[in-house]
């Protein structure tokens, strides 16, 4: 369902993304680890349709439709979900405010009607809950003052309202205690299914203790340098990336 | 020693000329006085240093006749203003030109009473507020009963009523006995872009007074310019915020003075310009007496060509010791052309206070408009839901729900036309 040719990218003239292709098929979690500054957050950006990437060639494609031509929320109307490595805050806008600005713009993308607030509120309700997030932190303004660990919950909590398509997970692991590993795993676990696909980017093994990935990929400098099975995150846990002729940062 | 008089521009000249045709008015010994101060110094240009970024004398090419009294036909079409204004508080009192209209009005809530009268002589150091003195036919005085709580807001709205170019001239008292508590709010409505208004606010609280005092600005007057004279005796708090948006020349001034120990004073103001407007907030507080305590907080919204600009001195007079004073202006810029200028200083004669001041101008952030796209909403609804929260934050120091609501109104009709316009230039 999504596939990427061949990107290159770059950013004040320096190259990020050199060559970069990967395919995720619908119903796939793919994992993609790789040291630090390697250009995981900046695949997800681009992806995603952050301004300010240059990207000199290659293609992004949803279902078969390229994505670079579209403004972010344009590709978020589509399906495309981007969990943030370090979520923006937003002083001012109350969560919940922000949480139906989002459902609903993505509802008239789709020439569906508004939810009615109870409606709305119930699916909020039901998803804090699952989550384990407190209904009285979505009173609050957008992530400010949000631990770690509790912007972290949010995006998920995000993911699961707007049910998108495909959906990238930049370290969502990060900041996470270990019941909150265990609870927003299951929270991703849940929208698992046939149709839709997943990135998950992560430093640790951990995390796809979790959440079982079909495939694993290894990037480095940019570009994808080993894809595997499951066994390959394991690997990568004992050996770090020496056998990628790359020294972890 | 007096700089020479530059030759009076055309605005001056005309100005003196209405003045004299007031024969009766022109007569009156604290009138003649305060057009004296006007004219000893003529309209503000730049080299006066609270005019530094509006050049009056400059702009004003020349001043409008003066308003007639309003006619039959000028207090229907003020009827028609008023049917169509939502009403605030638990009384409405109107002018009309800068005339007190009791009959378009309420009658004042218990422990106010209200009057038109001659003003009281406030021998105001700045040209434009002596202009005000000297010319205003009318003047609104409401006064509160010491010890007297007023139940829930008042509203004085100032209608600009009228066919054409013309001035406008008001004069307004707002006196808080001691112990009284009020909140007033004046709603200036009505003015096209051919009306020059030029109003006067003076605020008294008197030992413990309480008030909460709203401006809202929000028609199309070619010039607006208003002064606040404001004065605190000891204990007494006040809440002054003022909402602008719209008119093409506007600049409100606010000299503040806390002349009794324990005195409170929190400023606050949103303004919103856009197109190539021009808005102009300029404070003085001046802490006379010890222990005051003193809030400015000032935002804008700065789009398109527009120009905003945010002067505000705080003094520290000698015996004020134990002052506690905090500035701050906020301005966000929506194009490579908005401009904000924006001066917070300090001058501070003792030396036991806490004083400090901040301007920030910066640009929407790019990385939450990313954020929130990302989500799915359009770029434009994103921008909009970020100066929407920051004019609210402004607002919130109304500290008044129903009051807020009403400019968060404001604020949301504003942000809305805005987006409409980009749309049609789209
Ligand atoms: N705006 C930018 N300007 C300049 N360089 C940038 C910018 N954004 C990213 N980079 C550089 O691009 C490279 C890749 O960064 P990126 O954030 O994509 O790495 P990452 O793989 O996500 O790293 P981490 O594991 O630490 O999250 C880094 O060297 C980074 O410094
Ligand atoms: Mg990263």
């Amino acid at each position: 369902m999504l596939e990427v040719k061949d990107l290159h990218v770059s950013i004040h003239g320096k190259t990020i993304l050199d060559g970069l292709s990967l395919a995720v098929k619908p119903g796939e979690v793919a994992a993609i680890m790789g040291p630090n500054g390697s250009g995981k957050s900046t695949l997800s950006y681009v992806i995603a349709g952050k301004p300010g990437y240059e990207v000199t060639s290659g293609e992004v494609l949803l279902d078969g439709e390229n994505l670079l031509d579209l403004p972010a929320d344009e590709r978020a109307r589509k399906g495309v979900f981007l969990a943030f490595q370090y979520p923006i805050e937003i002083p001012g806008v109350a969560t919940m405010t922000f949480l139906k600005a989002s459902l609903n713009a993505q509802r008239r993308g789709r020439g569906e009607a508004d939810l009615t607030t109870p409606e709305f509120m119930r699916r909020v309700r039901e998803a804090s809950q699952r989550l384990k997030v407190d209904q009285e932190m979505l009173r609050r303004p957008l992530n400010v003052g949000f631990s770690g660990g509790e912007k972290k919950r949010i995006e998920i909590l995000q993911m699961t309202l707007l049910n998108p398509r495909f959906a990238v997970l930049d370290e969502t692991d990060s900041g996470l205690d270990i019941d909150a590993l265990r609870i927003v795993s299951e929270g991703v676990n849940a929208l698992r299914d046939p149709t839709r696909g997943f990135l998950v980017i992560t430093h640790y093994q951990r995390l796809l203790d979790h959440i079982k990935p079909d495939v694993v990929h290894v990037m480095a400098k940019g570009r994808i340098v080993a894809s595997g099975g499951p066994e390959l995150a394991l690997e990568l846990e004992k050996n770090g990336y020496r056998d990628y002729a790359v020294e972890a940062a | 020693m007096a700089a020479p008089a530059p030759s009076r521009s055309t605005a001056e000249a005309t100005l003196a000329r209405q003045f004299a045709a007031l024969k009766a008015l022109a007569a009156t010994p604290g009138r003649a006085a305060a057009f004296a101060r006007f004219a000893a110094s003529g309209l503000p240009t730049r080299r006066i240093e609270a005019w530094h970024y509006t050049d009056l004398r400059a702009a004003m090419t020349d001043a409008a006749p003066l308003a007639p009294a309003p006619d039959g036909a000028a207090i229907e079409a003020a009827r028609a203003l008023l049917a169509a204004h939502d009403k605030i508080g638990v009384a409405r009192l109107v002018t009309v030109n800068g005339r007190f209209a009791p009959e378009l009005g309420d009658a004042p809530p218990d422990g106010a009473a209200v009057a038109g009268r001659e003003a009281r002589a406030t021998e105001a150091r700045d040209a434009m507020a002596s202009l005000v003195e000297a010319m205003s036919p009318d003047s609104l005085t409401v006064e509160i009963a010491a010890g007297a709580e007023i139940a829930g807001p008042i509203e004085i709205v100032h209608l600009a009523v009228g066919e054409g170019a013309f001035s406008l001239y008001s004069w307004t008292e707002i006196a808080l006995g001691a112990g009284a508590r009020a909140t007033v709010v004046e709603t200036f409505l009505g003015a096209t872009p051919a009306v020059q208004r030029h109003a006067a606010t003076t605020v008294r609280l008197a030992r413990g007074g309480w008030l909460k005092h709203v401006a809202a600005i929000g028609d199309e007057a070619e010039l607006h310019l208003e002064s606040q004279l404001i004065d605190l005796e000891a204990e007494a708090e006040l809440n002054a915020f003022g909402f602008v948006s719209g008119g093409a020349l506007n600049r409100r001034q606010i000299f503040a003075r806390l002349a009794g120990a324990d005195a409170k004073i929190a400023l606050g103001g949103l303004a919103l310009i856009e197109g190539t407007r021009r808005a102009d907030t300029t404070l003085e507080v001046v802490h006379v007496a010890p222990r005051g305590f003193s809030r400015e907080f000032y935002r804008a919204i700065v789009a398109d060509e527009a120009v905003g600009v945010f002067q505000g001195k705080i003094m520290v007079a000698p015996g004020a010791q134990k002052t506690d004073g905090a500035m701050k202006s906020q301005a966000v810029l929506l194009s490579p052309q908005a401009q904000m200028n924006a001066k917070p200083e300090l001058e501070i004669f003792a030396d036991d206070v806490i004083c400090g001041h901040g301007a920030t101008v910066a640009s929407i952030d790019p990385e939450m408009i990313f954020y929130l796209q990302s989500r799915g909403i359009p770029k434009e609804e994103a921008e909009a839901m970020l100066l929407d929260a920051f004019g609210a934050e402004a607002i919130a120091k109304v500290d008044d729900d129903a009051l807020a609501e009403g400019l968060r109104a404001r604020l949301a009709a504003w942000l809305a036309g805005r987006n409409l316009r980009t749309e049609a230039n789209a």
